[in-house]
């Protein structure tokens, strides 16, 4: 990696300099169209990504190196924003409201997932990857969704929001039990790896939601400047030292997100936005730059079918969740639809799996299927309401509360 | 006053909620940026909410002095800053109170109590940092800066 970048600083530079700022113009163009559609950008990014990389159109030579590291500081900014959104407060609530739906979530959307890898025959811990990918709905997404169709204000947008919390806190059990499973120990290190990750998390949990307040504190005097330094220092810094004890640097991230709040969290927001915007979107464009077009089209099929068996399963969430909260099947049923749309999560996990025997065609199923969700989600929200009211009938008389 | 019901919302902020004495569900959606949204329940599906207005931090301002609201609320949650072992508080003045009808200065509160006076509301009107010769009646409200402890010692001086 280093190699390169020394390189670059001779005759290379010039040719860098080309590459990334034609792949970010591209970018620019594919966000501004996505604007213009009222979608997010993620299924441009993911389908520019299949155009321009391997087996596609055009490549890029000398400045890969640099585009991979930019991806890899595009998660953990994700991740860092993400948990910036969050309050102490608000995780509690969530945690206190949403832990049986969260449950039934989990259960119902991740088994699909990890269903079909073991029937493609994958190795067991690409299955447990997959049934990742189909397990977590897009925050990003959903809460685009719900503020523009103007459902923020709606008696059931707390139930899904609450989920979601319980989701992304969820992840931080999971991605470093999956983390130690790619590793690939015997069976007793990685027990001991999991069970080290997992306490490393509860101290840094902890310690982010009892000691937030005083950091918090102790960042807001300084400029812009200097706040947006220590953070995006600490950001990584924490990522990188999560990444060494096998926590997963994108968990570490979203664990320095949490402990700021009050002001501090405001500025950081706004400072930190436009930096995530622009390595996001590059890690995006990565993912789906490494796969061969082919491997996408090959899952086609498959993700159809997982695409249907998960948009059930996610208004099954959304019913157990929405029910507990005394909602109509009106409500339940768009409280199910907002969830279908699957994204920056389920990429991140599939994204973990590109080294694995199964890494190749995870990232093909991975990219397809989110494709699909980020289409078929929205669209199911904006017209739940014209869904046949049998299907909600239904499913309330066979719901097993 | 009708209740109010509050629920939160992760990642968004904070819906309040209340019923009018016209029986219409009303809600309001305060964003984490300050950006409010005024919505109402619609009568065949009481989950729906109709967006009525959708108002930015200012806008949501100069509507509520419309509406007769005094944003002195609004400037206190502005104001509350978190600096430790600093609080601010608000204490009425009762009428059984011995500092009613005198000076600030007369009573000597900064030294006595630790707390300092920064503002008298009094009925409609507010009167920033009073001076030493401004004079306390029965039902103002103070509001005081300083630890817990002076605080407190304050509402006791104020109270009796």
């Amino acid at each position: 990696m280093t190699a390169s970048v020394v390189a670059a600083a001779g005759g290379d530079v010039a040719l860098a300099f080309i590459e990334i700022g034609a792949v970010a113009l591209a970018l620019a163009l594919l966000a501004r169209l996505a604007g213009r559609l009222g979608i997010t950008a993620i299924p441009l990014y993911l389908l520019a990504g299949l155009a321009v990389g391997d087996g596609g159109v055009a490549t890029l030579d000398v400045s890969e190196d640099f585009i991979s590291l930019a991806a890899q500081i595009g998660v953990l900014l994700l991740l860092f924003t993400l948990g910036l959104e969050y309050t102490g407060d608000e995780l509690k609530t969530g945690l206190r409201t949403g832990a049986v739906p969260g449950v039934v979530d989990a259960v119902a959307n991740f088994v699909p997932g990890l269903g079909l890898g073991l029937l493609l025959g994958w190795e067991p811990t690409a299955a447990i990857l997959l049934g990742g990918v189909t397990w977590i709905s897009s925050s990003g997404v959903v809460s685009k969704v719900l503020g523009d169709l103007k459902r923020l204000g709606n008696r059931e947008t707390p139930s899904v929001l609450n989920l979601l919390v319980i989701e992304d806190l969820a992840m931080a059990v999971y991605l470093p039990v999956v983390a130690a499973l790619i590793a690939g120990q015997d069976a007793a290190a990685t027990v001991l790896t999991v069970t080290g990750a997992l306490v490393a998390v509860g101290v840094i949990l902890v310690l982010a939601l009892r000691f937030g307040d005083r950091l918090s504190t102790m960042l807001s005097g300084g400029s812009d400047e200097s706040l947006l330094l220590t953070v995006f220092g600490l950001t990584l810094l924490v990522g990188g030292l999560a990444e060494q004890v096998q926590v997963s640097s994108a968990i570490g991230a979203f664990l320095v997100g949490l402990a700021l709040d009050g002001q501090v969290r405001e500025r950081a927001e706004q400072l930190i936005g436009p930096l995530r915007d622009l390595f996001a979107a590059t890690f995006f464009l990565f993912f789906s730059f490494q796969i061969e077009p082919s491997t996408v089209a090959e899952a086609l099929l498959p993700a159809c079918g997982l695409l249907v068996v998960t948009v059930v399963t996610k208004l099954v969430s959304g019913h157990v969740s929405a029910a507990r909260n005394g909602i109509g099947p009106a409500g339940r049923m768009r409280a199910g639809t907002a969830l279908i749309a699957r994204g920056e999560f389920s990429i991140v996990i599939a994204s973990l799996g590109t080294g694995l025997a199964d890494g190749t065609e995870l990232g093909g199923l991975a990219a397809a299927y989110v494709l699909l969700t980020a289409i078929v989600g929205p669209l199911a929200a904006k017209y739940s309401d014209r869904l046949p009211r049998s299907l909600a009938a239904r499913r309330v008389l066979t719901s097993p509360a | 006053m009708a209740d109010i019901t509050e629920i939160q919302l992760p990642g968004v902020g904070v819906r309040y909620e209340f019923t009018s004495a016209d029986g219409d569900n009303v809600g309001v959606v305060c964003h984490h940026g300050g950006r409010r949204e005024v919505v109402v329940y619609t009568r065949d599906d009481p989950d729906r909410a109709d967006t009525v207005l959708s108002l930015g931090a200012d806008d949501s301002r100069t509507l509520s002095d419309l509406l007769g609201a005094s944003q002195v609320s609004e400037a206190m949650a502005a104001m509350e800053q978190r600096i430790e072992g600093l609080a601010l508080d608000w204490i009425e003045v009762t009428a059984a109170s011995s500092l009613a009808g005198r000076t600030l200065a007369d009573g000597e509160l900064r030294s006595r109590t630790g707390a300092s006076i920064v503002a008298v509301i009094r009925g409609e009107t507010t009167e920033p940092a009073p001076g030493p010769d401004f004079v306390l009646e029965a039902s103002d409200m103070a509001v005081a800066v300083g630890s817990p402890d002076a605080l407190e010692k304050l509402r006791i001086a104020l109270r009796s």
